[in-house]
């Protein structure tokens, strides 16, 4: 009897799901997000998703691409495994996707790249065009550039170059402390900044130059005592999550006066972690802010914005302004096109040229690097210094150091781009 | 290098308490149990985010009581309605069920407060410095965390050796079944000794929280730590515990101080002149400096201990 009873009751949430499932309209163009959707970097992945699918409403409310095809986002849960997202790689191909996005860690990032361009080599017709909006290892729009990949985020060394300019007009700046997670990622930061610093501003001092383990550290004061024996003016350095949140609180705490020169204080959860620590202390460089519209004076850009708060609430605010150019990229290239076709619009995006509302962008068609103005900004409270809005729901706001425009971001590319056959 | 020094071993001293707190229940839940509880820094987490949720309704203060409170009878009731159930199946389910626990606690609190972390702030009546010492500033706040943790210590102390409850306890950590044999209701000993242990937990997740960051991972990220101070403490005992948090802290700290490496050292003593010339991957290990290996060290103090003294620094018990 009671095993009659659980037959029926499975067998009809079964059909109860089966139900819900909608085959897909056939004709939607599907844009497959390998990324971590769970686990401890999930918040990651999901906001990455978040802004390319809010842009994906907007184009298909606006009656889609090619005269009335949909776009879809797919998304695909990687665990920021490499070895997982290869596995996810060939589900999204499976289902019939042509064209992955991915962001989170440059090690996934570089499996994708490698095994996207196998799979392109072995069934010509059957391409896959690959959208990293995220990984910004420079190796991958130069010596291991591939015309599969095209990178919307500027990489390390652009967003050192862009530091570097802040700080070279800096003259009260004298010393300098590089302090980093003990990875690629970390070093390769550090060895941009001793690289760029000796060119701009001979005259800085190195006053110390520190790596530490990733993610494990929860009491920073040590480190903070180290900084400040070294009488260093400005702290750079590319920690990210705790590690960088953790390091801002603990020089607050010590009464450390430096400034900190960061690639990732302004990402999701950072502003919240880092706090009132990190008022006129702390800056970041990207190319998007949340105080720009009222800084270049764009009042659509602000009603963007906060429709986007509203729908989203304020802990998932819209952060990174070249998801936005990304998803309008790739639809005017399947325009350009003309058909879904992604070897077409691979060709397409190659060296296209974009106006965005804080100045024209392009994607390089030597190295598949896109150029967008980048901005050098701190940290200010919501009320002072013309900020108006505060991120997260905080009272944190931002204004500009300095903006850089796209064609001075460029940085030389050692990039042999082999292309297929047109 | 005084300056250096003497605000080593405050900060160290602080977050040494701070472990402290958390492994006092954990070691206590071990040794009387005989289970390894992987949900502990959960509770952690928890007494952090309930502190943060009630502090934006009545304030910090009151926090600061109620959040324990809230995450002891949690405790408790994971101890009478879970534990107690997967305990006759012997060690290994209370040990997967306090794994899955740690989980389902995670998601949970995902669940309600979000992916990402939530602004749990110092209570503005404690942020200010306390004093300069050499221009660098010592907050208030971690003064208050000193204060709390170290009487925290002291009443636990005096509970577990000068109380009935606590002469109990003790009794049901080396004989239980002569307890119970005795007339005592060990399994509410049990439930007490979780309970209260959770909520020690608890009150370190309402004071250092605020202090480091509340967020899904801060769990995680103690959970492994807390595990090597109650090993080379030795399981059960609490100034074992003490000691072990404290010597882990220093070692952290004063490591980071340390620039040098071993290559300097071979390089100062000038005796094995084939070592420094050394190529390849060794060459590469002698010029990691102390102070990156800090993080380390106390796991390697772990290995050192089950080596050496398996039971731990002051436990009376092989581990």
């Amino acid at each position: 009897m009671k095993i009659k009873k659980w037959i029926i009751c499975w067998s009809t949430i079964i059909f109860m799901a089966a139900g819900t499932i909608q085959p897909a309209a056939a004709e939607t163009i599907k844009i497959g997000l390998i990324e971590p959707f769970s686990g401890p970097v999930g918040n990651a992945g999901n906001a990455f998703a978040q802004h390319i699918q809010d842009q994906v409403n907007r184009i298909n409310a606006a009656g889609g691409v090619l005269g009335g095809q949909l776009l879809e986002v797919v998304r695909f849960d990687n665990k920021v495994s490499p070895k997982e997202s290869l596995i996810q790689l060939s589900n999204a191909i499976d289902q019939g996707v042509h064209y992955i996005g991915q962001g989170v860690g440059s090690h996934v990032a570089g499996a994708l790249i490698d095994a996207i361009k196998k799979h392109n080599q072995r069934n010509p017709g059957q391409e896959v065009v690959f959208f990293n909006y995220a990984a910004i290892t420079p190796a991958f729009t130069e010596e291991k550039c591939d015309f599969w990949h095209f990178r919307f985020d500027a990489h390390v060394d652009m967003r050192m170059a862009a530091i570097t300019d802040a700080i070279m007009v800096r003259k009260d700046i004298k010393k300098v402390y590089l302090i980093g997670q003990n990875y690629s990622f970390g070093k390769a930061v550090r060895d941009a900044a001793r690289k760029m610093l000796k060119e701009k501003r001979p005259d800085i001092e190195i006053a110390g130059d520190e790596l530490h383990p990733i993610a494990k550290i929860k009491d920073f004061s040590p480190y903070v005592s180290k900084i400040k024996q070294s009488g260093a003016d400005i702290v750079i350095t590319g920690n990210w999550g705790s590690d960088l949140s953790l390091l801002v609180r603990a020089a607050k705490d010590a009464g450390l006066g430096t400034e900190f020169f960061t690639f990732y204080a302004s990402s999701l959860g950072a502003p919240t972690a880092i706090g009132e620590a990190g008022y006129d202390k702390v800056k970041a460089v990207s190319e998007w802010h949340n105080n720009l519209g009222v800084e270049e004076n764009k009042p659509e850009e602000i009603q963007f914005q906060q429709e986007y708060e509203k729908k989203y609430g304020t802990k998932a605010p819209f952060l990174y302004g070249r998801m936005r150019t990304l998803v309008q990229m790739f639809a005017k290239a399947l325009n350009q096109a003309g058909e879904n076709n992604p070897k077409k619009v691979a060709f397409a995006l190659e060296g296209m040229e974009h106006e965005t509302p804080y100045g024209k962008v392009m994607m390089q068609a030597a190295d598949h690097q896109l150029l967008q103005p980048l901005y050098v900004y701190t940290f200010t409270k919501v009320g002072t210094k013309g900020v108006k809005f505060g991120i997260e729901g905080t009272q944190i706001g931002f204004t500009t150091d300095k903006k850089i425009e796209a064609t001075s971001t460029r940085t030389p590319s050692s990039c042999q781009m082999k292309r297929p056959q047109a | 290098m005084l300056e250096f020094v003497t605000f080593s071993l405050l900060n160290s001293l602080v977050y040494g308490m701070l472990l402290f707190l958390l492994s006092s229940g954990l070691t206590l839940i071990f040794s009387m149990m005989g289970v390894l509880n992987f949900a502990h820094a959960s509770f952690y987490m928890i007494g952090a985010y309930v502190a943060y949720q009630v502090s934006t309704w009545v304030g910090f203060w009151p926090a600061l009581l109620i959040a324990p409170g809230i995450v002891g009878i949690i405790g408790a009731l994971v101890e009478r309605y879970g534990l107690r159930k997967v305990h006759q199946y012997g060690q290994l389910a209370e040990l997967l069920f306090t794994f899955g626990l740690a989980f389902i606690i995670e998601e949970l609190v995902i669940m309600i407060w979000g992916r990402v972390g939530v602004d749990y702030k110092i209570p503005s009546s404690l942020e200010f410095t306390l004093f300069d010492l050499f221009d660098t500033s010592f907050p208030a706040y971690k003064a208050f965390m000193l204060v709390i943790s170290v009487s925290i210590f002291l009443v636990l102390y005096y509970v577990l050796v000068r109380t009935r409850v606590g002469l109990i306890i003790q009794a049901a950590l080396s004989h239980p079944e002569m307890v119970g044999a005795l007339g005592h209701d060990v399994p509410k000993m049990f439930m007490l000794v979780f309970g209260g242990g959770s909520a020690l937990a608890g009150v370190a997740g309402v004071i250092g929280g605020n202090a480091l960051i509340t967020e899904p991972a801060m769990a995680a990220q103690l959970g492994t730590i807390v595990f090597v101070v109650i090993v080379v403490g030795g399981m059960g005992s609490l100034t074992g515990a003490l000691v072990a948090s404290l010597l882990i802290s220093f070692l952290q700290t004063f490591a980071i101080g340390f620039d040098y490496s071993l290559y300097d050292l071979v390089n100062a003593m000038d005796t094995w002149p084939f070592l420094s010339e050394a190529a390849g991957p060794w060459n590469d290990l002698l010029h990691v400096k102390v102070a990156q290996t800090g993080p380390v060290l106390p796991y390697l103090l772990l290995v050192l201990v089950l080596v050496v003294r398996p039971k731990g620094l002051m436990g009376v018990r092989e581990t």
